[in-house]
């Protein structure tokens, strides 16, 4: 007699519940909150990944800020030392690559009355920042987060099958009516930033007239990486009518919405 | 002076109006809120805080504020206890309270069948008078908004000013407890 055991299979797997944990910690002038979405949030691995996060900020925050005294780069304008992180010429690179992208829609180089124009890579720092700290993420397996950074978010899973990797529902907030939500968008991975003048006051300049631009609404980029999706979105805020034409054609993986 | 307490007066009022729902279910709310700024808010909001000090105001508030949930889980540990979380919880949460530039903000949520039905701020900063004024203003507008929001299932917010970012987070936080 022979006696064949039959596999029992379950019809199908049940799909994992995810449970979601927010930490916000306040670092570059904001407020970052960092949200996951894992089987279980409160593995150490996960939130070792958090604590590099939030590290990788104060960290970009001490070499970069314009507003610390002892960052890098303003002991470096002050011809206080040489000896800077390498991040300063990053990010001076990027910001030239911006202009040029931009059309010059993008500057990181403000006039000075009289004097030589001030390298002020803050309309790109935090954008930059915030991608560039995902990576801790993005290594971690079976988690999903997003990372909201003062208005701009970044959303993405880590290692592990992506199949899974859960939407998130971004609200663009009605500038003109805080809090009120005036659209959605439904990210999987990728990034949301958006520019207006309702944020900070009217603090994106005009780099063509030198002047704030001050109009009610909103631009609103959605990309792949956030650094780019910050620097259109404050271009298009500049310029929408402009930024809508040359986008398909320079970074097509972007898109715009004007509220 | 005189002109300040007037105003501060107006703006409670105000203010209370705004936050009609709280005398029913959580009278903590108003009086944690007034805490240091004036008695007016009590005399304003509650009928029983006619006479009440900073002080006690802030002791009742916390007293009746914890004594009026039915189902507190505001600890820590309620995140791990999610994953046999259902949809369908009930009960009333209180997210951590955010640092923001302005001072720590804090969010209360009641849920019925795993919907909000309400969001209360229970902690605004209202230590000098600049601060009346941001919060007197972006407050109610946004406490209103938070279960709209909700509503819509957001998770995150693109486009936040400080004040609004914090406030949003400390709702997260609130729903990430109950686990929704």
């Amino acid at each position: 007699m022979i006696t064949a055991e039959i596999p029992v299979t379950p019809a199908a797997p049940p799909p994992p519940v995810l449970a979601r944990r927010a930490w916000v910690e306040h670092v570059m002038g904001t407020a970052v909150s960092v949200h996951v979405r894992a089987v279980e949030p409160t593995r150490p691995d996960l939130e070792a990944a958090v604590a590099r996060v939030f590290a990788h900020l104060h960290k970009v925050d001490a070499v970069l800020s314009t507003w610390r005294a002892d960052s890098d780069l303003l002991r470096l304008q002050h011809r206080e030392t040489e000896d800077v992180h390498a991040w300063v010429a990053d990010v001076t690179e990027l910001a030239l690559e911006a202009e040029e992208r931009t059309d010059g829609l993008f500057r990181a180089w403000r006039s000075r009355a009289g004097g030589r124009p001030v390298f002020d890579p803050t309309g790109l720092v935090k954008g930059w920042a915030v991608a560039g700290a995902a990576a801790h993420l993005e290594v971690v397996p079976e988690v999903a987060f997003s990372i909201g950074a003062g208005g701009d978010v970044v959303v993405g899973a880590g290692r592990g099958p992506t199949a899974a990797a859960p939407t998130w529902r971004i609200g663009l907030e009605d500038l003109t009516t805080p809090g009120r939500v005036a659209d959605v968008v439904s990210v999987r991975r990728g990034a949301v930033a958006t520019s207006g003048a309702a944020a900070r006051g009217g603090h994106v300049v005009d780099p063509r007239t030198g002047r704030p631009v001050v109009r009610p609404g909103s631009t609103t980029v959605i990309g792949p990486d956030l650094l780019w999706a910050d620097v259109w979105a404050t271009a298009a805020w500049v310029d929408p009518e402009r930024v809508a034409a040359l986008l398909p054609e320079r970074d097509p993986g972007y898109r715009l919405v004007v509220l | 002076m005189r002109r300040i307490t007037t105003w501060l007066l107006s703006t409670l009022s105000a203010l209370v109006l705004l936050f009609s729902y709280h005398t029913s279910t959580n009278s903590g709310s108003a009086t944690a809120v007034a805490t240091g700024s004036a008695d007016a808010a009590a005399n304003g909001s509650t009928d029983s805080g006619s006479s009440g000090s900073a002080d006690s105001g802030t002791d009742s508030g916390t007293d009746s504020g914890s004594a009026a949930t039915p189902t507190p889980t505001p600890s820590a540990d309620a995140g791990s206890g999610g994953s046999s979380g259902s949809s369908s919880s009930s009960g009333t949460f209180t997210g951590d309270a955010v640092q923001t530039r302005y001072g720590p903000v804090q969010v209360e949520i009641t849920v019925k069948n795993g919907k909000i039905t309400k969001s209360v701020v229970t902690q605004v900063p209202w230590n000098d008078h600049k601060d009346q004024e941001i919060n007197s203003y972006a407050v109610p507008i946004l406490n209103d908004e938070a279960v709209q929001a909700q509503s819509a299932g957001i998770d995150m917010v693109s486009g936040a000013t400080f004040t609004s970012d914090a406030y949003i987070q400390s709702l997260q936080s609130a729903i990430d407890q109950a686990n929704l």
